[in-house]
């Protein structure tokens, strides 16, 4: 999922200064699932600026709604109508969900209150890590499944550097060193051969990168240069 | 005779390394430079090491040059993408730059410019599959140069990892490193001689040249900083001991260092001298060790 956290209070406030009447918008999806931009936190953001504002005498209208995703233009239609009874919209989205909104609702302000972290999954209650750059080019059928990429501060792809300490990577001592990861998974799964072969340079994606599914698209167009 | 006719010639190494310094300040470390020329075969100048923002190793491996010592260019791939380093390989040549190390580099974040972007967009092994195309009159693209190189390129590797998964890993790596055209290796410090005769046993088959890393240690505060901050260093109680007691510290540590070269030499086909700011103090543990 896409890993996302509230920005500071005092931020958001900053933000929204100028605003009187705010829609703020929850996505139903990844920040549903990671706890921080859902119908829940929607509610108690909501809470906290008409108090914040009340107490500064400057009283807020704050819209509350929550969509199923924000980067899909059929969930945010439904909020279309509402939205333009309003001065802004602060989406509770990642970055995808704030632009997704922008595209298709044009003419309103849509402000993030959320900064987009990661691709991740949860390691714990309440924990989650980052395991995917979206590179576009995957080598995990290498290396047992974990992503030297995103989860090596270096992105080193044909093995660890002489930085590790105690199996712990030497940026931080709270991550352990990927590669050792990767060895004691590749031993188990009896696949260390898998790591002998040299790894080439990556392609670095080109920003911003555009996916077209010709099998999917509504009118089928010849394909350029066919 | 350069660094890798002394190689050729089976004789036992020695390499020493210098630090630039942050400013342009050089005369502190071309006097260094001066004062161990002669008495070893190349020197290694490192890479903004530590990731600390620092005069570059071109420049200063171009002055050795200038003073007849044969340089061995440190490049890491922190801070450079493959069109930097493959330009900065080609300008080190026609300043008359020879050796080159290819290493990972620190990350960043443990420097001076903690918020700078890591590059990594190669790594030590495809820098040095990159130096050898670029001897081949290449660039990695398969582009044709006007002219080629012929470095002699070498690599790092670190014996004294300390987990089985890391100590692993290193071996997998420097076997690639070697595929990819190492013609010799460096090491980290070594002071458990009995940890780097298993690790010399484990790696007989390479058939590669290595210099076992010695440090010259400071102080016992030094070693036990080491102990704990530096990854594949570990300075055995016994010598910390023999530091904190002396009443010498400089006598102690160049015995500790020679009585080290000594063992290495039983070892391996060299050594690599990381004084830290006691360079000056290179001859005299040469002296200790009779080389």
């Amino acid at each position: 999922m896409i890993v996302a956290e509230i920005k500071p209070f005092g931020e958001i406030k900053d933000i929204l200064k100028g605003y009187n009447k705010v829609l703020i918008v929850g996505c139903g999806t990844c920040v549903t699932v990671c706890m921080s931009g859902g119908e829940r936190q929607v509610e108690l953001l909501a809470s906290a600026l008409r108090i914040a504002r009340k107490i500064e005498g400057n009283e807020i209208t704050v819209g509350e709604r929550t969509i199923l995703r924000q980067c899909d233009p059929e969930f945010i239609d439904q909020i279309k109508d509402e939205a333009a009874q309003y001065d802004a919209i602060l989406s509770m989205a990642c970055g995808a969900g704030v632009q997704g909104i922008t595209e298709r609702l044009g003419s309103i302000s849509v402000l993030p209150a959320m900064n987009t972290t990661f691709i991740g999954v949860s390691d714990g209650q309440g924990t989650w890590v980052e395991v995917c750059t979206a590179c576009g080019d995957c080598i995990l059928y290498k290396t047992g499944g974990i992503c030297p990429v995103a989860r090596c501060a270096k992105g080193l792809i044909n093995g660890p550097c002489g930085g590790s300490q105690s199996g712990l990577c030497e940026v931080s001592k709270d991550n352990p060193c990927v590669w050792q990861q990767i060895y004691a998974r590749l031993v188990k799964l009896n696949l260390l051969h898998s790591l002998k072969g040299m790894s080439q340079p990556k392609t670095w994606p080109v920003h911003p990168r555009r996916l077209v599914r010709e099998d999917l698209r509504l009118k089928k167009e010849p394909t350029k240069g066919v | 005779m350069g660094f890798r006719e002394a190689l050729d010639s089976g004789k036992f190494l020695i390499t020493a390394e210098i630090g630039p310094v942050k400013g342009t300040e050089i005369d502190g470390l071309l006097e260094d430079a001066e004062l161990i020329k002669g008495k070893v075969d190349a020197i290694n100048v490192t890479d903004l090491q530590s990731s600390v923002m620092r005069l570059g190793s071109m420049a200063v491996c171009h002055l050795l040059k200038d003073r007849v010592i044969d340089p061995i260019l440190q490049m890491t791939c922190r801070d450079r993408n493959r069109l930097a380093l493959q330009s900065d390989l080609l300008s080190a040549w026609v300043l008359g730059i020879r050796n080159v190390l290819a290493l990972t580099g620190d990350h960043p974040t443990l420097g001076d410019h903690p918020q700078a972007m890591p590059v990594f967009d190669l790594d030590s092994v495809s820098l040095l599959r990159v130096i050898g195309r670029l001897n081949e009159g290449f660039d990695m693209q398969g582009n044709q140069l006007k002219g080629a190189p012929d470095f002699f390129p070498g690599a790092v590797v670190n014996p004294g990892a300390d987990t089985e998964a890391a100590f692993e890993m290193q071996i997998i790596k420097m076997e690639k490193k070697i595929e990819a055209g190492a013609r010799f290796f460096q090491t980290q410090g070594i002071f458990d001689l009995d940890l780097f005769e298993r690790f010399i046993k484990r790696i007989e088959g390479f058939k590669i040249p290595v210099l076992g890393g010695v440090i010259l240690l400071k102080s016992a505060g030094m070693a036990r900083f080491m102990n704990k901050n530096v990854a594949g260093v570990f300075v055995p109680e016994s010598l910390i001991k023999e530091m904190e007691e002396t009443k010498d510290k400089v006598k102690t540590s160049i015995e500790i260092a020679a009585r080290l070269i000594k063992g290495l030499k039983n070892l391996c086909e060299g050594v690599h001298i990381m004084a830290i700011g006691w360079e000056k103090r290179i001859p005299m543990v040469l002296e200790e060790a009779g080389l």
